[in-house]
């Protein structure tokens, strides 16, 4: 057992010194790399299915109350969800530019660049919650609150329009929550390059939370059309 | 089988880890205007009427799917990365088709979803508590088999001996 550890250990060293980051129970970085990225992987899957449930819920709601889904949407100013939209597909971009910048730095010459690129993807994140904050102090200020606290008597009230603003909170609510956790993800991937602890050899982190970033990116591309666009 | 081992060999000389993404960033900067673009079709197609709610909610599902395509590929790497990554990814949409279609499928063979004692959103203050004695949801009392009724049930039933 120790003999052949060592075996291992004397062919290790031919090649190159053990990376700091390198867990002791990966035979190699790319089998660790590849076990985390699986591992995010089925993250995310349970991730979908979380926020599955509430488009399926919203789904059937629509279908049975069309009418108060398409008066509730009425409220939904279509402009703030578009430029929403375009602040997180620019900060999709930037994100992956972290991951790129990250996977080709060789030996800590582009950590500007991975700084520069999560700085901006943090600023287009906080763009959008600042856009998501007026949107819902409207809400607040009109009585357009999910359930019983719908409180809302304008000329175009129709039964059941709390159940669209019950879907319109719960499902950009949760969504927002993932943008504040990956706004803490980002800012941590931030710290640590600014250690200068990501290099081509080792990028995991920036890898993964570039995935989930997406991945909230995602959502929201099914969010926008259903909750603003409805006709 | 043969590039994928020259590719472990590869990362165990430690040279080039992240080469797959060493194809330049460009090609990223097309997806994003692509979305971008694609972004506005969906806000122009939702203002035009395509004959029914239906096709319209088909047509910016179909180009949020396109998008949706775009980020997982690209920017989520799928298309490059390990088939097991994107197999997860897939067989998780495959069953949330699943999830919706059949949920669909059962509300649609039903007239009214809500519960028939429903009377507006719930109050959960006004709600009795689980452990009290009134029971949650008391059964709807028929007039005609109520106690008070029972003379009138027994006149019935009184008849029948008689035969």
């Amino acid at each position: 057992m120790s003999q052949s550890h060592d075996a291992a250990l004397a062919e290790h060293g031919e090649h190159h010194e053990h990376h700091p980051f390198h867990q002791h129970h990966f035979a190699t970085m790319e089998q660790q790399f590849d076990a985390s990225k699986i591992g995010m992987w089925l993250f995310l899957a349970t991730e979908i299915l979380l926020f599955g449930g509430l488009f399926v819920g919203y789904g059937i709601m629509q279908a049975k109350h069309g009418e108060a889904f398409f008066a509730g949407h009425h409220h939904l100013d279509w402009k703030m969800g578009a430029v929403n939209t375009c602040f997180l597909l620019i900060s999709s971009f930037t994100m992956v530019m972290a991951v790129w910048a990250s996977s080709t730095n060789k030996a800590g010459e582009k950590k500007g660049q991975i700084l520069g690129y999560l700085g901006l993807t943090l600023l287009c994140a906080a763009g959008f919650m600042v856009v998501k904050y007026f949107e819902y102090e409207h809400k607040f200020h009109d009585g357009l609150l999910p359930g019983k606290f719908f409180s809302y008597t304008g000329p175009d009230v129709v039964p059941n329009m709390f159940m669209f603003f019950s879907f319109y909170f719960m499902m950009t609510g949760l969504h927002g929550f993932h943008v504040l956790g990956g706004m803490g993800a980002i800012a941590f991937l931030m710290f640590r390059a600014a250690k200068g602890d990501y290099t081509s050899s080792y990028y995991t982190p920036v890898d993964l939370v570039g995935l989930y970033w997406h991945l909230v990116d995602l959502i929201w591309i099914y969010l926008f059309p259903l909750l603003y666009l409805i006709s | 089988m043969s590039t994928s081992h020259a590719h472990a060999e590869h990362n165990a000389h430690g040279h080039d880890h992240g080469h797959d993404h060493a194809h330049g960033w460009k090609g990223y900067l097309y997806i994003l205007l692509a979305l971008l673009v694609l972004t506005v079709i969906t806000v122009g197609a939702s203002r035009i009427n395509f004959g029914s709610p239906a096709a319209n909610v088909v047509i910016a599902m179909t180009i949020a799917t396109i998008k949706a395509s775009l980020v997982a590929l690209f920017f989520m790497h799928l298309k490059d990365d390990k088939a097991i990554n994107g197999l997860i990814f897939v067989s998780t949409l495959l069953f949330l088709g699943v999830f919706l279609g059949f949920c669909l499928i059962d509300a649609d063979s039903r007239d009214d979803i809500r519960p028939a004692t429903y009377k507006g959103p719930v109050d959960a203050k006004a709600m009795p508590l689980l452990n009290s004695e009134a029971p949650v949801f008391a059964p709807q009392v028929d007039p005609r088999k109520a106690p008070g009724a029972k003379p009138h049930g027994e006149g019935e039933h009184g008849g029948a001996p008689a035969h």
